[in-house]
């Protein structure tokens, strides 16, 4: 089976959203991806990234680290932060609910994450971080 | 993200030429604001013609800006969405409150 790797880190500054799908998107472009599905990674990236940078570090300066496996024809993305953490994950994960109303966020965040990406993990520990993984298979043709 | 507005029959009209996310968002939200308080117009059409991506901080502009306008009786109408932006869009239940239009023309007429 193919396997391939890379691990990227950034600090936590919102220019750095743009950055990080667009690379993710160009290691996925090895499988030979749909533009639907490069989308969709781009915009799972994206969302994990901002929660990162809204959330776990509350717009403070951190490390924001990315690693991304390819084996075979799934890619798996875990982003990482080292922030304040996500007191209760199965709360944050419901459509429509943010712990920050006054940004006007929509609270779709991990909504996306989940329909986007084939499965879903996040752990977080308060005061220590959060630890989103995310797969996704690509289709061949 | 740059902005272009324009205004066709007393709506105004922001066509967005870009990338759509937290990074843009902010300073996209500010600048219709004040577009939209400078004009005093009640009707705004976002045109995504120039959105090329666009993440779920796209929906918390767009439902901003519905509830600034609704305040005045105003209404909201998104135009030329692509694929990825409307599958956004349609994730996060938006066209319940805000409708969607083939283009620019089409929202003036329904406006």
């Amino acid at each position: 089976m193919f396997k391939n790797e890379m691990k990227i880190e950034f600090p936590s500054k919102s220019q750095n959203e743009a950055f990080a799908r667009v690379v993710v998107a160009a290691f996925a472009s090895q499988l030979d991806p749909t533009i639907e599905e490069l989308s969709d990674v781009k915009t799972a990236v994206s969302e994990a990234v901002t929660n990162a940078i809204i959330h776990g570090y509350e717009n403070s300066s951190g490390k924001i680290e990315i690693e991304c496996k390819i084996e075979g024809r799934t890619l798996t993305v875990i982003v990482t932060d080292y922030g304040k953490g996500i007191e209760d994950v199965e709360l944050a994960k419901q459509p429509l609910y943010t712990s920050r109303p006054e940004l006007e966020r929509s609270g779709m965040g991990f909504t996306v994450m989940e329909t986007f990406m084939d499965s879903l993990e996040v752990e977080s520990e308060p005061l220590k971080g959060t630890r989103v993984k995310m797969t996704k298979e690509f289709k061949s043709f | 993200m740059n902005l272009k507005f324009s205004q066709k029959k007393g709506a105004l009209v922001v066509t967005m030429l870009g990338e759509l996310d937290h990074h843009s968002a902010e300073r996209v939200r500010i600048k219709i604001d004040n577009k939209i308080d400078e004009l005093g117009v009640k009707n705004l059409i976002l045109d995504f013609s120039g959105v090329n991506f666009m993440d779920s901080s796209g929906i918390g502009v767009v439902i901003g800006r519905f509830r600034k306008v609704s305040e005045w009786g105003g209404k909201v109408a998104i135009v030329n969405l692509a694929s990825p932006v409307k599958k956004v869009f349609e994730l996060g239940g938006l066209f319940k409150i805000i409708k969607e239009y083939r283009d620019i023309d089409e929202a003036v007429l329904n406006l």
